[in-house]
Order: structure tokens, then sequence, then C-alpha cells
């Protein structure tokens, strides 16, 4: 394995060596070229560096066709110089060279596909120093625009998930200038993709897409606008180094992304990162109400994390929400205590039940499903919710007649609460009362039996804090109990006969040893 | 002029009286003259008055009479550098008596002329006095003068002649008015000679009696002395002192026989034992202990001991500030009333009862629950007379306390016996072929190599005998090996669970010695169990965190999830042990994903464990009934999903949700009800379609009865037809039950039935009574009043500042008047002194004068006779 590629490299060079001395042989660039289509890796990342130098040098040196570059037939026959032709020539080969590693950023290996990645980037970075398109007039801005777009397109790939190399992009990101132009490219090449498919969704195409767009860091401030790769003559009036543009390009490379309809996973994704990696940096966020009102309308999980976004909006940039409440009450189901989100949500629907201006009929219907629901929860949701609900009563404390009703209706055979009723006025809810609190007093985890307990006493004025309870999981649940100090351990007195042996013993019903 | 005569008189007065004070002031005070009245203007109650009434002359003549002493004797000396000493011995010491003044002075005066005279006189030999007397003079004499009586003597009559001769009659009238016989002579006075005539006739009287007396005591001296005589005689026969204390020493020495009559006495006598007791004692003391075990349960199942802990009605004093300070620890406790009786005896236990109350409430309405019976329990007045047929009136199935459990464990002893016999035999073999020692081992691999292999009863007898050699009663070390050994058993049975097949015969069998060893060392065995759970805790939680979900854990963490519920009361409100386990089963029911048919079966392992966790205490697990839900739901063919969801691990829809869909309907009819075999859950044998569906509806079988089950736990839960309305809806609208086997059908509507039958009720949740707070009360500051007036209130200091203050101005204004008063007597003196001086001076300028006069005269006379002549 190593012959060919210590021999390969030895070829490669000698000829770079030629190359570069005299002109006379240059036509030993093919056989670099030639071995970039190679069949085993180390000689393509041989050939690639030799690509890498032999054109870094030339560029440096200026022996490439500069302006719009000419057919290589009609160059021939034209009358350039043959100091222009060499030129012209060569041009062509860096082409061609610039192509080949366009094309190995698909190869199978990853190392192939890295290098060819930063031997563009490097091509990108001289071609900024050492422009190879004319000025048209004086002072115009030179970006090699062309090559970064040929380098974002096959950076997402329609066929394969591209999220290592896209991670190892990562570094040129922070230059703000790659970043601006990549954003503009990005958006060109979705519209481009998009139109093509006629909106079939494309999810690898598509995740391929965000982790290349989620993981940029866009600027917050005007005067964080200074790290650029390629450096202008008159850097302050180029439009790169205004953050408004910056936000422009963001956002339209993200309303164009978010445009297309997206798989589920993405979609959450999305609106996780949605509220403080995305909003902050648009223009216009009210261009969001659209997609996030959409969202939300879709249910599940989708609209638990579409309200974080939706309450930015509302919060900061004056969102009316016709019927929030009403849909805020519709996402309660029996997932909310089990979802990733949980957190998230009663964080935020504590936010949202914070005002002390809401109906207590609604009040009331929010505590009364959240405890209906809370009859399938975990106890770790549990010890969550039950100080929720106390906070609610104490807020709204004309729900109180939830927990105390002195003097009403002696016996009722039905629970007066409606639980599917979609609209909370309807659900008669205050003429109803906790039973399920009541019910979970007896919850086999005693934490959660001594807070549902708390309702039958009067509740204390001071509200509880949940904000450490939010994120409470089942295994930290498990681990405090772990490590309570027990002073004695009670026994079991009965004495066993054996595995199944107790009195009555429900396994011996079902189970068989053998 | 008439001041001279009222001295006289005065003096005279003084002469006569009694006491010269006493008669004085008595005479002075009736002197209407002489007492000045301070009138009050108000006559206030309770004060005393010391002033109203004042002798002005006399105490005027006293102060004067003291300054003439004092002042005016300083201002006579004033310039007077000499100065008189007074160096008598004792002169002025009023605390030794005037003989002792005397004595001292003598043998003083001696020291000084001894001291003098040897220095001269160096063979002069002291001659000793007494009382100026010769000694050798004085033992001349016969009689032998008592020293004390003539002491007295004289010093009486010297006393008594000085007093009469020089003391100026004060003392010799002292002494009258002490003697008080003369009372009646007050009157009439002595003369001076009459005086003295009876001083003499008196001494000479008590001379006389002097001498009878002495002569008395010589003769009962001289009796004594014969009496002495005789008796000495007697007392010489005794042994000397000497002698007697040798054998005082020997005395202590004791016997050898005497030490063991008395080490005998002192032994301890063979005590009567008790008799042996009979089957029934014997059973009615077991059946106590476990009546008073069960209680204990039952008090932990309620979380007393955490609630007691907590709050406990304090006995809170009225002037209780209520600022958490508390002066010390009070036993009282709050006065209780219940069904308008005072509560007195049973207090602790019905305060928890009430605490509890409010939760059990509607446990209690259904039917008679374990409450009820504790309840009874504690109202004994009201209940009948003994425990056992307090036992028989209730019919709950909790009520089958230790009476029904010694019953059964008869009945269980009964039928084991047959099969006993064969196992004895072979329990035999074993004893006989093993080694009767073992020591402990020290590592797992050594206990693996110890008992692997060996058939089930060898490895028990080896279990025991290790036991019964290391008992940490036998040696120090034998406690923490035991203690290792719990953990290395524990071990041993996950191993054997995890082989394949699963030696699950054999763990069957090692849960005893675990669960002697677990009663040996409770706080090592819940170490170990709680160590094995954290294990298997940690292994979850880190498998979510990597694949996002977890699996159901292997048959070995099921059976220790099993031995946790054999070896601890898993009823507790709160254990060390159980209520993590607890915690980890819901997890597993939440977490896990349903994939294979062995997932089912794990599944439903947890959930007969939660219902064995929880059949006693009651307690709620949402995780059982969403796992039942969802068992049902992948049992259904098509997913309408109305009425209900499926909560997190299972889906609406996707793969694995019809692994209990059977459709086969021949399978339908051949199957028949078999327990899940436990070693399905290592490996899940390659078996034939038809077989696979009878498992699926054995498994439906099992979910169907836990189901029934759970309804019938939670009837009384007040949201019951809540928690169970998605179960309801399945079981009515989805589960195809029609096409189900017989069997099947009827545990089907057993379990509907059991759902369906409960009432509806709800009765509107109301708070407990807030304890209105007692009005503070204050008991009323209590302060001294020393003094009407200005000198109210202010501290202890305060007032004794001015208190000080306060006498410190009446000193200052004494002493004040005091030296005004000395400054005037003063002034006075002196112009006393100039007026005399100066009468003096006039006295004699005309005494010149007059003797000038005469001189003049006579000279004038001289001449005119010179001129006459």
């Amino acid at each position: 394995m190593a012959q060919p590629g210590q021999s390969a490299a030895a070829a490669l060079a000698s000829s770079l060596e030629s190359v570069l001395r005299s002109r006379g042989s240059a036509n030993r660039v093919f056989e670099i070229l030639e071995l970039l289509q190679a069949e085993e890796a180390d000689v393509i990342l041989c050939a690639i560096r030799t690509c890498s130098r032999l054109f870094g040098a030339l560029l440096e040196r200026g022996e490439l066709f500069v302006g719009q570059l000419p057919d290589e037939e009609t160059s021939l026959r034209d009358n350039y110089s043959a100091e222009d032709k060499y030129k012209i020539w060569m041009r062509h080969r860096y082409n061609s060279c610039v192509n080949c590693l366009v094309e190995l950023m698909s190869h199978e290996s990853f190392q192939v596909k890295e290098l060819s990645l930063t031997t563009l980037m490097k091509f990108v970075d001289l071609e900024g120093k050492n422009p190879l398109v004319k000025e048209e007039w004086k002072g115009s801005f030179r970006f090699p625009r062309e090559l970064l777009k040929l380098v974002v397109k096959n950076l997402i790939p329609c066929e394969e998930d591209s999220s290592l190399l896209i991670s190892r992009f990562q570094e040129y990101l922070e230059y703000d200038d790659i970043r601006y132009f990549v954003m503009k490219a990005v958006a060109e090449n979705i519209g481009q993709v998009m139109h093509k498919t006629k909106e079939v969704p494309l999810p690898i195409y598509q995740q391929n897409v965000f982790s290349l767009i989620s993981s940029m860091s866009m600027p917050s401030k005007e005067n964080e606008v200074v790290n650029f790769m390629v450096q202008q003559a008159n850097q302050e009036e180029w439009k790169v180094s205004k953050l408004k543009e910056h936000k422009r390009a963001f956002e339209r490379m993200w309303l164009g992304f978010l445009k297309h309809k997206l798989p589920t996973s993405l979609y959450k994704k999305v609106l996780v990162i949605l509220h403080d990696s995305i909003l902050p940096h648009l223009n216009e966020p009210t261009l969001m109400i659209d997609f996030l009102t959409v969202a939300y309308d879709i249910g599940g999980a989708i609209s638990l994390l579409a309200l974080n976004g939706l309450f930015v909006l509302i919060h900061q940039h004056n969102l009316e929400y016709p019927d929030f409440y009403k849909k805020l009450y519709s996402l309660l189901d029996a997932s909310i205590y089990h979802v990733k989100y949980r957190a998230r949500f009663f964080h935020l629907a504590d936010l949202f039940l914070s005002s002390s201006h809401l109906p207590a009929y609604l009040v009331a219907a929010f505590i009364k499903r959240l405890s209906r629901l809370a009859l399938t929860a975990p106890p770790q949701a549990l010890l969550m919710v039950i100080p929720f609900i106390c906070n609610l009563f104490r807020r709204h404390p004309a729900c109180k007649v939830l927990v105390h009703r002195p003097g009403g209706p002696e016996d009722l055979s039905e629970d007066p609460y409606i639980m599917d009723e979609e609209e909370p006025s309807e659900s008669r809810a205050l003429e109803s009362s906790l039973w399920e609190l009541q019910t979970l007093q007896n919850h086999y985890h005693p934490d959660v039996s001594q807070a549902a307990a708390v309702v039958n006493q009067s509740l204390s004025e001071l509200e509880d804090d949940i904000s450490e309870l939010l994120e409470l999981s089942a295994y930290e649940l498990f681990d405090r109990e772990l490590k309570k100090k027990a002073t004695g351990v009670p026994l079991e007195f009965e004495q066993v006969r054996g595995l199944f042996g107790k009195k009555n013993d429900l396994f011996a019903e079902h189970f068989a040893l053998e | 002029m008439g001041k001279p005569t009222k001295q006289r008189r005065k003096g005279q007065v003084a002469a006569r009286a009694p006491g010269p004070s006493g008669a004085g002031m008595a005479l002075v005070k009736n002197n209407p003259f002489e007492v000045k009245v301070n009138k009050q203007k108000f006559n206030i109650l309770g004060r005393r008055t010391k002033h109203d009434v004042g002798l002005p002359g006399v105490s005027r003549s006293k102060a004067v009479k003291k300054r003439t002493q004092t002042l005016l004797k300083e201002y006579k000396e004033r310039e007077k550098s000499n100065v008189f000493k007074d160096k008598r011995f004792g002169e002025y010491n009023t605390k030794i008596s005037p003989e002792e003044k005397m004595m001292k002075r003598f043998s003083l005066e001696r020291q000084q002329t001894h001291e003098k005279k040897s220095i001269y006189n160096l063979n002069e030999d002291e001659e000793l006095t007494h009382y100026g007397q010769s000694l050798a003079d004085i033992e001349k004499l016969n009689d032998v003068i008592d020293s004390d009586s003539d002491n007295e003597e004289r010093g009486i009559l010297s006393a008594e002649l000085t007093a009469a001769h020089f003391g100026g009659g004060g003392g010799l009238l002292r002494r009258k008015a002490l003697t008080g016989e003369e009372d009646e002579e007050e009157e009439k006075p002595k003369s001076r000679k009459e005086l003295i005539e009876e001083l003499i006739a008196k001494s000479k009287q008590e001379k006389r009696e002097r001498q009878t007396q002495r002569e008395n005591a010589l003769e009962l001296t001289e009796k004594l002395d014969t009496d002495w005589k005789e008796i000495q005689t007697l007392l010489s026969h005794k042994t000397p002192k000497s002698e007697r204390k040798d054998k005082e020493e020997e005395k202590p020495k004791p016997d050898e026989y005497d030490m063991i009559v008395r080490e005998l006495g002192f032994e301890m006598k063979a005590q009567p034992s008790d008799r042996m007791k009979t089957e029934e004692e014997l059973a009615k003391e077991e059946q106590e202990r476990l009546q008073k075990l069960e209680a204990d349960r039952l008090r932990r199942m309620h979380g007393k001991d955490e609630q007691e802990n907590k709050k406990k009605p304090k006995h809170m004093s009225a002037d209780d500030l209520a600022d958490g300070f508390i002066l010390d620890k009070d036993d009282r406790r709050l006065l209780s009333y219940k069904g308008g009786k005072l509560n007195v005896g049973n207090e602790e236990e019905e305060g928890g009862n009430e605490e509890e109350e409010g939760e059990c409430e509607e446990e209690n309405e259904g039917e008679p629950g374990r409450e009820d019976e504790e309840e009874a329990i504690v109202e004994e007045d009201d209940a009948t007379d003994s425990p056992s047929d307090l036992e028989s009136d209730m019919g709950s199935e909790e009520e089958v306390t230790a009476n029904e459990e010694q019953k059964k464990k008869h009945k269980g002893n009964e039928k084991k016996l047959q099969s006993e016999e064969e196992e004895n035999a072979k329990i035999e073999a074993a004893r006989s072929e093993l080694p009767y020692t073992f020591t402990v081992p020290e590592s797992y691999e050594k206990l693996k190599s110890l008992l692997f292999g060996r058939i089930i009863e060898e490895q028990l007898v080896i279990l025991e005998r290790i036991q019964k050699c290391n008992h940490p009663s036998l040696a120090v070390g034998n406690k923490a090996k035991l203690e290792k050994l719990f953990g290395f058993l524990l071990e041993y049975i996950g191993e054997l669970a995890t082989v394949e097949p699963p030696e699950l015969r054999t763990i069957d069998k090692l849960v005893l010695p675990l669960y002697s060893l677990c009663q040996m060392f409770p706080e090592a065995a819940s170490n170990s169990v709680k160590f094995v759970l954290q294990d298997a805790a940690h292994d979850m939680e880190e498998m979510i965190e990597v694949k996002g979900r977890a699996t159901f854990p292997g048959l070995d963490m099921l059976i220790y999830l099993k031995i946790t519920a054999i070896l601890f009361p898993t009823s507790d409100f709160r254990h060390p042990v159980v209520t993590p386990a607890l915690v980890y089963m819901g997890q597993l029911l939440t977490k896990c994903q349903v994939m294979t048919l062995q997932d089912v079966v794990k599944g439903l392992f947890v959930c007969c464990l939660f219902l064995e966790y929880v059949s006693l205490s009651q307690r709620f697990i949402p995780e059982l009934i969403n796992f039942l839900v969802g068992m049902l739901h992948i049992a259904i063919p098509q997913k309408r999903l109305q009425s209900y969801t499926p909560v997190h691990p299972f889906r609406p829809a996707g793969k694995n949700s019809e692994l209990l869909l059977v459709c086969d309907k021949k399978d339908m009819e051949t199957w028949q009800k078999q327990n899940l075999p436990l070693n399905i859950m290592t490996k899940l044998k390659e078996s034939s379609k038809t077989e696979m569906n009878h498992f699926r509806l054995s498994c439906l079988a099992v979910c169907l009865d836990l189901i029934k089950k759970c309804a019938a736990l939670y009837e009384s839960l007040s949201s019951f037809h809540e928690i169970m309305q998605p179960i309801r809806a399945l079981l009515t609208e989805h589960i195809p039950v029609s096409e189900y086997p017989k069997q099947l059908q009827e545990l089907h509507q057993n379990a509907l039935k059991e759902i369906e039958d409960k009432g509806k009720h709800y009765t509107p949740l109301v708070c407990e009574k807030k304890k209105p707070v007692p009005l503070k009360l204050y008991t009323p500051k209590i302060v001294k009043v020393l003094e009407f007036g200005r000198k109210q209130g202010g501290s202890k200091e305060e007032q004794e500042r001015k208190r000080l203050i306060h006498k410190h101005k009446r000193e200052f204004k004494g002493a004040v008047r005091e030296i005004r008063k000395d400054n005037q007597f003063l002034a006075r003196m002196q112009l006393s002194e100039i007026m005399e001086r100066d009468s003096d001076r006039k006295r004699k300028v005309k005494n010149l004068f007059n003797s000038l006069a005469t001189q003049e005269g006579e000279w004038k006379a001289m001449k005119r006779k010179k001129f006459k002549n």
C-alpha cells in the first residue's frame, strides 16, 4: 500500500518543482491533476497537497489570468501574447483543479473531504488577496464569490449527511465576510434546490442546511464586525462590514429555509433554537409570525416549542394572538408531563399564567386540566406541578373554591368539570373540586404525597419557587431518595418461604419459576 | 439663777433614780415644757412617723455635752504640741475582760522588773506571787483555795468596793437597779453609813457560804478516792491495751471454712424456673408479637413518625409570644376533645389519627378499611373487649393478621410435611457429607466456588453452617464478615438469574438465608440492596443519555426488586430502601420501550411488583395504570385513539404497537391459561406461531387480572373513575372481546365489573379549618412601688442610685448643720472666753484704778495732812 503512495509522492514532488521552476515544463501539471482522480486516498491526499502548493504559489506570483476567461481554444487562436496564453492556459488548469477538488468533497474518505475543503478555502483566501476578477471600477470590491458558492453547494449535499465536514467548516464562519457570503450562497442554493425538487421534502439536504446555518454565530453589535478574511482597500464602505446587511442576509437565509416544509425532527430543532439564536438576529422578527403560528397550530411537542418563540414576539414585538389562552389550554394533553421539553413549557406557562388579570374561570380550567392530567404523571413531574398549581391558587385567590367549597352540594354523582371541552369558559371548572390532588395524597412517593397534602391546609402567602423543580429528573429523584440519611431500617417481619412464598402472592398466580 | 438649781436637782434625781437615762427621760417627757410636738398636717395611713414628738432641750444639752467633750477639748489644745497618751494596757479595749486586763498588766509589769533585776541579780530566784502575795506563802496554807471562787469573790468585792468607794455612785446605782430587790427603797434614800454596813454584812455572809461549799467538795473528793481504790483492784485484771490490739488484728483473718460458708451464703441460689409454656401460650405470645409488629408497620405506613417528628401539638402558654423562644422542653399536650369527651389517655395515637384522617377520609368511605380497624383499636372503650374478637368482627382482607397467619402457617406446614420428608433425607445426606466448619468467604469468587455446582440442599447447609460457625457473638470480626456475606450472596443470586437457563429454584431457596442475614444486619443489608439499585438506576440513566431511551433490565434486577419486597416492609410511608426501589420501578415503566414479548413479560412483572409493594398501603401509582393502558393498547387491532391516549413509552402507532394482537381464531380456541415462565425473560424460545399466540393471550390474561386488582385497590380514591377512564374505554370499546376465548372473556367481564361497580361519589373539598390564632395575652407588668411620689419607676440600679443621692443629700445637709452648730458652739466658747478675759481685765483695771485711787487718795490725804500740818 505504501509503495504507490510513496512513489506518487516522489513523482508529485518532482513535477511540482519542475512546473514551478520553468514554464517549459508546465505540461507536467497534467501529471498532478491526473493523480487527483487516483484510487488510493493517500495518493489523492498527496496530490491535493501538491495542487495546493502549486496553485498557491502561482496565485501569489500572479501567473494566472485575471478577468473574463476566454475559451481555451479561442485563446490559442487569438492574438494573445505568449505570456497571456500561458496564463490563460494555467488558469484553465486551475479551474479544472478546483472542479476536481469540489468533486472530491463528496469522496468517501473524510480525510480527503476535509483536505479538499481546506484547500478550497485556502484558494478562497488567496483569490481574495489576488483577485482573478478584473477591477470593474476603481475601488470596487472583489471577492471570490463563485468559488465560495461552489464550496457551499458541495458542503450541503442532498444525499449524505455532512455534519462532520460542516463542523470542520465552522472555523471559517468566524470570518465575517465568509459568513456573509456563505449566507447569501446558502439562500441562493436553497432556492435552486427546492425549485428543482418541486417542494418534495429533502430530509438530508435540509438537515445539512440546518447544521450549517444553525452553527452560525451572528455578531450582536456593529463594532463586532471586524474579523475579515479578505481585507479591502476601503473596508468601511464595503457592505460586508455593515451589521444590517448581515442581518438581512441572515433573515433571507432563514426565511428561505423555513419557507419549505420541514421534517418533524428538524421542526423541533429549529423551534428549540428559534427564540435565542434566530429571532434576535432578524431585522424584522415579526416575519416569523407566520411560521410560528403555523407551528403552534400543529399541536403536540411542536406547539409547545413554538410557544417560546411566540412568547418573545408577544412580549417584545406586540404580537396580538387571538385565543392564545384557548390554544394554550388545548396544548395541555397527557404527554406534557412526559415530553423532554416539560421544563421549558412549564416555565413559559408559569409566565403566561402569572398575570393577575386573567379571569378566574380560565385559571380554574387550567388548574383542573393540569391536575387531571397529573393522574398519569411521573413523580418528578408531580413534584413540580403541585407547587405550580399552588402558586396559581395564590395568584388567583378566586380559584380557591376548587380546594375549599364549604356549604357546596353534598354528593355529586359526576365531576362537573368537562375534560373534553375545548373552550376553557365552558369547562365548568369553577364548579368542580380538586379531587385529583386529594387522590395524589395517596401517591406512592412520599414527597408527592406530602406536597399534595398542602391543599388540605390553607395555603401560605408566599409563592413556592418552582424554577429548581422544573428540571428535576427521575434519576435525581432516585438519587436524592437514596442519599437520604436514614436512622434504622425497618425489616419485614413476615417469615419468608421462598421467592414467591408470601401469602396471597401475586406472582405465584401469574408467573412460574420454570 | 435658775440654772444651777435645776442642775443640782437633776443630779440629785440621777443619783437616786434606778436608771439615770430612763428615769430622766420619763421625767423630761412628762414635762410639757420640754416636749415639742411636730404637728402633722395630714394623717397618712401606713406611714410611720419618727419625729412627731421631740425633746429639744434634752437633745441640745446632749449635743453641747458632746461638743464640750470633743470639740472644746480640741479647741483648747489647738496650739499645744504635747499629747497625752494613755499607754495603760488595754485601757480602751472593751473586748478584754477586766480580769484578763489585770493579768496582762501584771505579767507585763513583772516582765519589766524581772528583766531589770536579772541583769544585776544573777542568782536570785524569782519569787512567784499571786495577787501580790508570794506563792510560797500560799502553798503553806492547807486549804487549797479554789481559784475560781476566790477570783470571783475578790473580783466582785473589788468591783463593788471600787464602785462604791470611787465610782461616784454610778456603778453602785446600776448594781442596785440590777438586783431590783430594793425597789421600794427607791423613795427612801439610805445614808452612806448604812450602805457600807450593809455591804460588809453581805460580804461576810457570802464568805461563810463559800466555806461550807468547799468543805462539802472536799468530803466528796475523799469519798471518790476511796471508791476508786476499790474499783481499781477490779480493773487490774483486764489485759493491757497493747495485747488487746493484737487480738483485733487477728480477727479479720477469716477461717477458710468460714469463707466457704459465707461464699455459699452469697451464692446465687437456683431459682425456680418458669414452667414450660404450653403450645397455646406460645401461640398467643407469637400472635401478640405479630400484632405489635403489624401495628408498628401501620404506623410507618401512614408516615406518622415523620409527621410526629415534624409537628407535635405543643402546649402553648397564653403568655406565649410566638417568637419561637422556648424556655424549656414542655411535655404537656394541648387539651383535645373527641366526640365531646375530653381526650386524655390515647392522646398520642389519636392525635396522629386525626392528622391522618384528612388523608384517609375517602378511603374510609367505601367500606370498613384498615383505618377503621386502627381506630377501633384506639377507641377501645366502645369496641369489644379482646383484640381477637375485634379482628373477627372486621371483615376486610387486611384483617387477616396474626391469627389467620398462624393458621396458614400451620396449613402450609402440614402440606409441606410430606415433601419435607423426602427433602429431609436429602438434607441429611448433605449434612453428613459436608464438613462442619466453614470460614466466611472473603470474596465473591470464593463464595461462588464454594456454592456453585452443588445441589440446592448442600448450598443451604453450607450457608447455614457459615452463619453458625461465624456467629457475631463468637468472635469480634465475624459481624463484618457476615455483613459482607450478604452482599456476596446477593451478587450470587444475581448471577444465578443471569445464567442460561436461570436457576430460579436455587434462588427460591437462597432467599431464606438471605432473609436471616438481613434480620441480623439490617444496616448492611439495606446498604447492599441500595448499592444494587443505584447501579441499576445509574446504568439506565446512562443508557437514556446515550441512546435516548432505555430497555428493560435483566431478570436479575427484577429478582432483586422482588427480594427487596421480601426483605423490607413495602408499606412504609418512607423507607430507605423501598422508596428508591419504587422510584426505580416507576422509571422502568415510563422510560423503557416495550419492543418484544419479553419486554411485555418484564413490564407485567414490574406491574406485579408494584401491586405487591402497595398492596397494604394502597398507594396510587400512575405509572402502573399507564402501563396497563399501554398493554391493552398494543392488544387492539385498530387504533382509533378515541377517549384514551397511551402515554410515554407507548406510541399511538408505529412498530411494536401490535405486540399483543392475536388474530388467529384457532389459536384462540386452543388457549389455556398458564403461568408465565420467568426464564422466558432471559431467552425467548424459538417456538411456533401458535405457542406465541398462546403466550400473548396469557400475557393479556395477566394484564386483565392486574387491572381487576388495581380497580379493587384504588376504589377508595376520589378520582377513581378519572383514573380508570382510559382502561374502561379500552375494555368497553376497543378490545375485541367477542373474539377472545371464554376464559379471557370471563376475566374481561370481571375486570370491567370491578371498575363499573363503583359508585360515583364526589364531595366538594373543604379545607381543614384553620385554628383561630389566639389573641396574645400578656401578663400585667408588676412594678414594686417603693414610695409614692417621685421615686417611682426606673430599674433597680436607678432606684438604688436615687436612694443614694437622696441619702447623700440628707447626710450633706446634716453635716452642714453639724458644722454650723460646731461653729456656733465654738463662737460661743470664744465669746465667753473673750468676755471672761474682758471682765478679768475690767476687774483688774478696776482694781488698778481702785489701788490708784486709794494711792491717790492716800497721797492727797498725805498732802492735805502736809498742808494741814
